[in-house]
């Protein structure tokens, strides 16, 4: 049976603010939603958002056993399934689990290494590190990378992760305890995997991809560390430091699993479990169903392989920056400050109405923000909160933040990006790959691409403010900025 | 050519419609128009290697899904940029099916302008129609 649709246009009309830049949609604004849906945001980005964002939160709030609300980011704007920027916590023994909550990119993320550099070091070789950078680590269209692994290596990776990449040499233990999960998270079973997977991502590890994933050499100009106590524990500690920060996946192994499984859940749905739902893009099991734990099995196996690839990244990163400056990487002071995922489905246990319950956590364009003091904070962090990383469009810079004890209201969630505001198809009509080139390196900033057309999507302009995102989650206390990154160079696929 | 691009397709992705006489010649354009999303100039592709393809669904739509995930298979696989030539669709047996003879050559960056590296074929706005004379196939990818 169907249910009635209720335009965006009239959910955005249902918005009640709650909070500071917080807003919620009631239940009774939309047959079938079980929870309000909430979404943070400033009147302005609010009034950004694409009608769609509200059409899905609260498509969200309708999924079996969800957990006192859906969440929707301040960068929040329309996905598959849940909106980018959507959060939704399940009660796993009566709830679900929806590839839609995950995205395609399962594990997208965000890497930021440190140096002991500063800006005047590296201005003059800027062209080099990132030309060097850009053919060590391909990027754009069926991009391969220099790995080589069989299909049993690469079976060993979707398990091992970042620790399979360290065991061979490709990292440094430490990088581990700065890894979310500590770059291989447990359960995860190739044998989940359809074989098609497994073939489009074994050559595929050490790749940056395409669409919005770089890779971004960036300073710290003074103004610009909010919180000098937290940065420095997280590294940052001089002026005009320089950092490496990049964004990238699971490329074609984790969007063959979410595309298999979304096949296999669609039609099932109202036929096997009952379940009906306004949008075939929330397709979605139950979580305690043998479907429903051989996704969550082969969707670890995503989580795996992103880690890996981006400690392969991070190897590669290393290894330009010796060779440039001729000196050892430990000597340059390439330390990991940290890794966190964007796009999963984890167990995490969190407190609901006075009582711990473990809880399945969807986050899609969403980051975890776990306070100071809890266990899954790494040591060094632990005094301080994790840190959160948050890329921006490659004209506007990017931001480390860290999570707070008020993050608590959503699952210890924030903003994972800008967000986009305009769409692909009309930034190229507007922009022209090569003049923002120009203008970008005009303003100090040296971009390597695969396409033009691809440079034209991403410009600045195509993108909410990446200022205003960060301080909707301060001012609704989800995270607090630390530092802010401007980007010199940038590879982008 | 045989498809346009949707105007109104989600911010972050793309889309497309294709059409031909046939349910072969539809997903045959559709083919095209994933080809035309990561290359710019897709006719500087040779016809230098060659695979096949063989998918079966119930769903004619989900059948285009999984023929049109063949050529990402093929791309990230064997980084092979191919394009649909022989297409046979057989609309009466159960499961549906479709088979085809594709060809193409490896991704060479000195003649291939790349564009877009597509993830993932979605099922959203997804549909596969016999209009009048022709049929159409509404497809968004995500980038």
């Amino acid at each position: 049976m169907a249910l009635p649709a209720v335009k965006g246009s009239e959910l955005r009309k249902k918005c009640v603010q709650v909070g500071p830049a917080t807003w919620e949609i009631p239940p009774d604004a939309k047959p079938g939603m079980r929870v309000p849906a909430r979404i943070y945001a400033t009147p302005e980005l609010l009034a950004q958002m694409d009608d769609g964002v509200f059409e899905q939160i609260t498509n969200v709030a309708m999924l079996p056993g969800i957990v006192e609300r859906a969440f929707c980011m301040p960068d929040g704007h329309w996905g598959y399934g849940f909106p980018i920027g959507g959060m939704a916590a399940m009660d796993p023994d009566h709830g679900v689990i929806s590839p839609g909550g995950i995205g395609f990119d399962i594990n997208c993320g965000m890497r930021l290494v440190r140096t002991n550099l500063v800006y005047d070091e590296i201005r003059e070789h800027i062209r080099t590190l990132v030309d060097a950078l850009y053919r060590r680590v391909p990027a754009g269209v069926g991009a391969h990378g220099l790995l080589k692994l069989t299909d049993d290596e690469f079976a060993e990776v979707a398990v091992q992760g970042a620790r399979w990449c360290v065991a061979h040499g490709y990292g440094w233990p430490e990088d581990l305890e700065r890894t979310e999960e500590g770059g291989a998270i447990s359960g995860a079973d190739p044998s989940k995997v359809s074989r098609r997977a497994l073939e489009r991502g074994r050559t595929q590890v050490g790749t940056l991809g395409s669409g919005n994933h770089y890779l971004e050499i960036q300073i710290v100009k003074p103004e610009h560390i909010f919180d000098p106590a937290a940065a420095a524990i997280m590294g940052i500690d001089r002026p005009y430091q320089v950092v490496i920060m990049f964004h990238c996946g699971s490329r074609g192994f984790g969007h063959q699993i979410a595309s298999d499984y979304v096949q296999q859940f669609a039609p099932l749905m109202e036929k096997k479990w009952g379940i009906v739902l306004p949008d075939r893009d929330l397709a979605c099991a139950p979580f305690r169903s043998p479907e429903g734990q051989a996704y969550f099995a082969a969707m670890k196996c995503g989580i795996n392989m992103s880690f890996a690839n981006r400690q392969v990244i991070l190897h590669r990163v290393r290894e330009v920056f010796s060779e440039v400056f001729h000196r050892d990487p430990r000597e340059l002071g390439l330390e990991m400050v940290y890794d966190v995922c964007h796009n999963t489905a984890k167990l995490e246990e969190h407190e609901v109405g006075g009582q711990r319950r473990k809880l399945l956590v969807h986050r899609k364009g969403a980051t975890r923000a776990f306070a100071p003091g809890m266990t899954d904070v790494p040591a060094a962090y632990r005094e301080i909160g994790q840190p959160v990383i948050i890329g921006g469009s490659m004209e506007t810079g990017s931001y480390l933040l860290r999570g707070v004890p008020t993050g608590k209201q959503a699952f210890f969630t924030t903003a994972h990006g800008s967000g986009r505001t305009m769409s692909r198809h009309a930034a190229k009509k507007q922009f022209r790959g090569k003049e923002l080139e120009q203008q970008l390196a005009a303003r100090g900033i040296y971009v390597r691409s695969v396409s033009y057309g691809g440079l034209a999507e991403e410009a600045g302009a195509a993108y909410k403010n990446i200022d205003a995102v960060v301080a909707a989650t301060t001012e609704a206390g989800l995270s607090l900025p630390v530092v802010r990154f401007t980007p010199v160079g940038n590879v982008k696929g | 050519m045989p498809f346009r691009w949707l105007e109104d397709a989600p911010v972050s992705d793309a889309g497309f419609e294709a059409w031909g006489q046939t349910v072969e010649e539809c997903f045959r354009s559709a083919g095209d128009a994933l080809l035309a999303l990561m290359v710019a100039n897709p006719e500087a592709v040779r016809d230098l290697e060659e695979r096949s393809v063989a998918v079966e669904h119930t769903d004619l739509e989900l059948l285009l899904v999984r023929f049109l995930e063949e050529l990402l298979y093929y791309k990230d696989a064997e980084q092979l940029l191919l394009r649909v030539r022989h297409c046979s669709i057989s609309l009466d047996t159960e499961p549906l099916r479709a088979t085809a003879l594709l060809s193409g050559e490896k991704i060479d960056r000195d003649r291939h302008w790349l564009s877009a590296d597509v993830k993932a074929v979605t099922l959203h706005r997804l549909s596969v129609r016999h209009e009048e004379d022709r049929w159409v196939a509404t497809v968004v990818v995500d980038l």
